[in-house]
């Protein structure tokens, strides 16, 4: 060990130990004082039954399918629709103008809103026209509802992408006889891509529990099976059932996005 | 097309203006470029040059006067543009190769695209031009794995894959390493034994002054003196351009 790694071990132990310390006080606190509290019993009684936990989980888990469903077709429609309002932002023909105001007021409509609110006035206002089954399906106008809401965040990611790519790229290509559209296609679009992939991972997170907001307007998926549960054990532990099934899913899923930021930040600052 | 006489010239500009916004960059540019030639562009910083070949190809599309390639004014509003610039290749400071591809995709990419060329079909044209400029081992590499002269000769290979008619350099060697200078003027020293049309924006005098069929020496966005290189560098006219060599030519 030279000098330095010598130091830098001294300086890591130190840190190691402040926030070892730090934690520990703070875990003694809630262990301490929380059970101190007046309604503690009660609270224990009616969100941590290990009986009530056990027993509700596998149905838990099987409706928490039907949100990986509900997540799983709807993610490629954003995908595609915030490309394509991507795409129409970011235009410089001046003929296509109106598809530049049209993106944008899109864009400024959908991110404005609360989901919640969206999915209310689509799920309940469209099936309300007196569409007949199947086309009267929550589960269509709640995708639609999802779709219409995330869009516009992919599609604000994708366009800081595709801005971030140097002007120059687009020269080069178009000096080598490309047209803009295949310019966009083999040379701006994948580079732009490639950057905004974390940040759109933490856009799809969102997404996944987002989808429980669509237990709103019907479909049994976890959360609608926690209601159900509580209303029928009079206990509010399955809900925090559905709390653990959701981090079991977007705690991994954080970690990953935040391991392609530092690993893209890395590759920029190196190169 | 082909049998255009030897003093029809290749390119021709015609009192060519531009302007960014409210600067005026370029203030009615005439010159000729007769085939086989190789043309430097020299001259201070912000003189024009780089603007100036940009407009060669349109890549800046100029706002009076006119550029003819054999005859056809490319200027015209309007031109699809697509068909023109393959006849042009043009390479840059900045390398701009694309990150995303390999050194071989990357000279793909326009022949395969714009021409429709198979992958295959290409292939044995593209490894010669590899080998030929030094860079047979280079092939599947990605830019980042490269050094600034491999870069920009993969650059340069790039454009010659669609077999250009006339060659643009703005200013190619600027940005690389002095060691790895040579590396690229070789190139062009070989390009232009093979009698390729070229106009090239230098800060590189000594080489200007070796390979150059004729100087335009630019200041303030006009060709102030054009001449023989044996004349501008030893008996320019203009006041202008001997503060400039002065300054240039230790």
């Amino acid at each position: 060990m030279n000098r330095r790694q010598r130091y830098e071990a001294q300086q890591k132990r130190r840190s190691i130990l402040i926030a070892a310390a730090s934690t520990a006080v703070v875990l003694a606190a809630i262990i301490i004082l929380v059970p101190m509290a007046p309604g503690w019993s009660q609270v224990k009684a009616s969100f941590f039954d290990g009986e009530v936990f056990l027993k509700v989980l596998p149905k838990m888990l099987d409706a928490f399918l039907l949100n990986i469903a509900i997540f799983l077709w709807s993610a490629p429609l954003i995908a595609m629709l915030g490309l394509a309002v991507a795409l129409a932002r970011a235009t410089q023909s001046p003929a296509l103008f109106p598809l530049r105001v049209f993106g944008a007021l899109y864009v400024d409509i959908f991110r404005g809103i609360p989901v919640i609110l969206v999915i209310f006035l689509i799920g309940f206002g469209i099936p309300g026209l007196g569409l007949s089954r199947p086309w009267n399906s929550p589960y269509i106008w709640g995708t639609v509802a999802l779709v219409l809401t995330y869009s516009p965040y992919v599609a604000e990611i994708l366009r800081s992408g595709i801005e971030s790519v140097h002007a120059s790229q687009r020269s080069a290509a178009l000096s080598l006889g490309l047209s803009e559209r295949d310019a966009m296609r083999y040379v701006v679009l994948p580079q732009a891509i490639r950057r905004v992939v974390p940040a759109n991972m933490n856009i799809f997170i969102a997404l996944q529990k987002d989808v429980a907001l669509l237990s709103f307007i019907g479909p049994v998926e976890i959360l609608r099976q926690a209601g159900i549960y509580k209303s029928l054990l009079a206990n509010f532990t399955p809900y925090v059932v559905a709390a653990c099934i959701f981090l079991a899913l977007t705690i991994p899923a954080t970690r990953y996005a935040d391991h392609l930021m530092a690993k893209q930040r890395r590759a920029r600052g190196g190169g | 097309m082909n049998t255009a006489s030897s003093d029809a010239p290749k390119l021709r500009l015609n009192g060519v203006t531009k302007a960014f916004g409210e600067t005026p960059v370029l203030r009615g540019i005439t010159m000729q470029v007769p085939s086989g030639e190789l043309v430097c562009l020299i001259g201070p910083s912000g003189s024009g040059k780089s603007t100036l070949l940009r407009c060669m190809n349109q890549l800046e599309p100029i706002d009076d006067g006119a550029v003819y390639l054999d005859g056809l004014d490319i200027a015209e509003p309007g031109l699809d543009l697509g068909p023109i610039r393959r006849r042009i290749g043009m390479v840059f400071q900045s390398f701009n190769l694309f990150p995303h591809m390999s050194a071989l995709d990357n000279v793909l990419l326009a022949p395969r695209r714009v021409l429709g060329r198979g992958r295959h079909e290409m292939m044995d044209a593209v490894e010669a031009l590899f080998s030929r400029f030094g860079l047979a081992d280079q092939m599947h590499k990605y830019p980042d794995q490269l050094s600034g002269g491999q870069q920009q000769r993969v650059a340069i290979v790039r454009a010659l894959a669609m077999k250009p008619e006339v060659m643009l350099f703005d200013e190619i060697t600027s940005a690389l390493d002095p060691e790895l200078v040579d590396s690229v003027l070789d190139t062009l020293r070989a390009l232009r034994s093979d009698g390729m049309t070229m106009i090239l924006a230098t800060h590189e005098m000594a080489f200007a002054r070796e390979a150059a069929d004729r100087i335009c020496f630019m200041d303030g966005g006009v060709v102030v003196e054009e001449g023989p290189p044996e004349v501008i560098f030893t008996a320019p006219t203009q006041e202008r351009t001997r503060e400039f060599l002065a300054r240039v030519i230790r």
